[in-house]
């Protein structure tokens, strides 16, 4: 029988399937960070539990790292946030409890999770991934079943290897045609969400495909699985092709010679059958996608950077209306107002979503030869690791970040939810390249507008959201 | 895991959709290594009128007078009324800790985030998937009387309405059980471990790579 992706994922990990419509899955890669692991170490502790095999496990510090130099180099002890500094500790206390592998925080390899992950190899085409953190769909676009689980699954893989889950339905959302210049993978996830809404994947598992997603970087492919989320779905995945094995070739912790051969040989079938049923299917024209600017508090309230805010005319119901009302107070906007008349205040590019060397290019491409506008208050560039960090200055992408007048930080989570000292203050309006424009989410009042790399590089250069054509026409696209 | 059988509660309102984990529990609460203490800053940003703080007095912030959950006739509620997509965002558990904290057994809405459900019946809590009318219908009947109750029943599978009108819902079967009995997941699944054993060493000869050592 036909089967998708997914189902081909599901089936070599399965366990056993039960009569109550519960299944045990086995998870190859369990990767683990500081805030969502601690209770579940406690947990093991207190019951006495081992780890069913050590190996799998892979921790590496990044939601609260502080991304200064300075801080960075005087070390954990000198991190001026107590509490941050405790779970920082306590992740190394545990790593070391329980002979978890663990990369250091002044490490060259650390980074944010899911970066690291697939940088290292760590993550591989094939495995079930699992991370105690919701944007773990990013390691589908290594054509792996990868999702988010909270603490107490944590526990429960660290203790048995496995997870109890119910089969995810398959969505697939195929998106057609070239993509237009100055469009990413970001603006297609934008696109997508806008399109399905944020509960739109809730309870599926996403594969994108389509020549759109087939011409798509690994990095691109990162991108919108991780966002597949932010649509509902646990899981985005991306079949493997080429772009996939070149990607992981020489990887540190990827196979090498006969085993390399014998994995290509499993991964090459890592796609959807022809004829494969789908229970959910969407088509999307990639050429009419323009670049997308979150104009409220859900990432489904996004519109053209060429379009505007709704107005309550466009509202279907009172429920929706109420939300429209909602999100203009808090984002302090007017309902019909031009997406470019928006001003930002601050610049944050980084994050899980967009943090990546072919991120980093992309803006230094927009910011080249070019200032921050003077009413952006501040500005942002941190690279998702040591290793992107260091192949950027390679470069030179930091001289041009820095000199258009932008910080230049050290690799972490950062100001996408502000758990470390980079965040918004009450007002304060961000163009970002994160995943998640929630109320609050990159500090207490602060405004969040998702966009792409290019897209926060054009806001920081005009002080507006436009057009990467619009911000770059001084000197030519690109300059 | 505590039982969840029946659970008899004042219902109090969250009349948004889409309520994210962010807005459930601010990040800066999610330093904590501790798996208890988070009632007290559940919806911290609607709740209170100042910024939060970790490890704060929250008894001596300013309160919001119109957040629901600071109102007289809410005071004790026990069942969250909600809106379309409930706890959808990030992952962490902390959100459905602070639930358990704050004293909240079930969550009413016409939807859930995977997630936020999947961490919510793992704590002990129930979430209650009704259609968006009989949503509506409560809420209706919760504005319209103060000490609004309700009864959910996870023997019967049902919400009985003041009216004794009683509206049936579905849950999974395996996790209705463990509800009911208070089981806990690893406990369950250990008792598999010889399945476990047996599938992991053809999965290593099938995927020997998956296995290699990781040492950096």
């Amino acid at each position: 029988m036909a089967k998708t992706l997914y189902d081909k994922l599901w089936d070599a990990h399965l366990v056993e399937q039960r009569e109550d419509g519960t299944a045990l899955i086995y998870i190859d890669r369990h990767l683990l960070h500081e805030v969502t692991s601690p209770q579940a170490f406690e947990g093991l502790a207190i019951a006495e539990r081992g780890l069913w095999r050590r190996n799998a496990n892979l921790a590496v510090p990044d939601h609260n790292v502080s991304t200064l130099k300075k801080e960075r180099e005087a070390g954990l002890a000198a991190l001026p946030d107590v509490v941050s500094r405790v779970q920082l500790q306590t992740l190394d206390d545990n790593c070391e409890a329980f002979d978890v592998v663990e990369i250091p925080l002044n490490d060259v390899r650390q980074g944010i999770v899911h970066v690291m992950g697939p940088e290292q190899g760590a993550v591989l085409p094939g495995m079930t991934v699992v991370c105690g953190d919701s944007h773990t769909s990013t390691h589908g676009a290594a054509g792996a079943l990868a999702h988010g689980i909270g603490t107490s699954e944590v526990e429960h893989v660290l203790a048995t290897q496995c997870l109890i889950q119910k089969k995810m339905r398959n969505f697939r959302v195929e998106v057609t045609g070239k993509l237009g210049a100055g469009v990413t993978a970001k603006d297609i996830a934008l696109a997508i969400i806008g399109q399905i809404g944020t509960a739109g994947g809730t309870g599926f598992a996403i594969e994108f495909c389509g020549t759109a997603i087939r011409s798509l970087s690994m990095e691109g492919r990162m991108t919108l699985c991780n966002m597949a989320i932010e649509a509902g779905a646990r899981c985005g995945l991306v079949a493997v092709d080429d772009v996939t094995l070149d990607y992981f070739r020489g990887k540190p912790m990827a196979p090498d010679g006969a085993s390399w051969d014998a994995a290509e040989a499993w991964w090459r079938t890592l796609h959807s059958d022809d004829g494969a049923a789908f229970d959910r299917s969407i088509v999307i024209d990639g050429s009419a996608i323009e670049p997308h600017v979150t104009w409220g508090t859900s990432p489904e309230m996004v519109a053209s950077v060429y379009g505007r805010v709704p107005t309550m005319a466009d509202m279907p119901d009172e429920t929706a209306r109420i939300g429209l009302s909602r999100a203009l107070e808090y984002m302090g906007l007017t309902e019909g107002m031009a997406i470019s008349d928006i001003k930002p205040d601050a610049i944050f590019i980084g994050s899980c979503t967009n943090s990546r060397i072919e991120d980093l290019r992309a803006a230094a491409a927009v910011l080249k030869g070019r200032q921050v506008a003077p009413t952006i208050r501040k500005a942002l560039v941190v690279p998702g690791s040591g290793l992107v960090k260091a192949q950027a200055e390679a470069e030179g992408l930091d001289r041009i970040f820095i000199d258009a007048g932008m910080e230049w930080r050290e690799p972490g989570c950062s100001m996408c939810l502000a758990m470390n000292a980079d965040r918004l203050l009450p007002g304060e309006r961000c163009a970002s390249t994160s995943n998640r424009n929630f109320e609050g989410r990159q500090g207490s009042g602060g405004r969040t507008h998702l966009v792409s790399p290019a897209m926060a590089a054009a806001a920081a250069v005009t002080g507006r959201f436009a057009a990467v054509s619009e911000a770059t026409q001084d000197l030519g696209a690109g300059a | 895991m505590k039982a969840f059988i029946t659970h008899q509660g004042l219902v109090a309102p969250m009349d948004r959709a889409n309520v994210d984990t962010d807005l459930m529990i601010p990040k800066q609460f999610l330093k904590s290594i501790k798996r208890s203490g988070f009632g007290p800053n559940l919806f911290d940003e609607l709740r209170y009128l100042d910024e939060g703080i970790p490890n704060a007095d929250n008894s001596q912030r300013p309160l919001n007078p119109d957040f629901p959950l600071n109102m007289p006739r809410y005071q004790g509620a026990s069942i969250l009324l909600a809106r379309e997509n409930f706890g959808c965002g990030s992952s962490r558990e902390h959100a459905a800790w602070a639930m358990d904290d704050f004293g909240f057994r079930a969550v009413i809405a016409p939807s859930f985030a995977d997630i936020f459900r999947s961490n919510a019946l793992k704590n002990g809590i129930l979430p209650v998937t009704l259609s968006s009318e009989q949503v509506d219908e409560l809420f209706e009947a919760l504005y319209a009387e103060a000490g609004y109750s309700l009864t959910v029943d996870l023997q019967a599978c049902t919400v009985s309405l003041p009216n004794d009108e009683a509206w049936s819902f579905e849950v999974d079967p395996f996790r209705r059980n463990c509800l009911l009995k208070g089981l806990d997941d690893i406990g369950i699944t250990l008792e598999r471990a010889d399945a476990i054993k047996a599938f992991e060493v053809q999965h290593r000869n099938r995927f020997p790579w998956v296995f290699e050592d990781i040492a950096l």
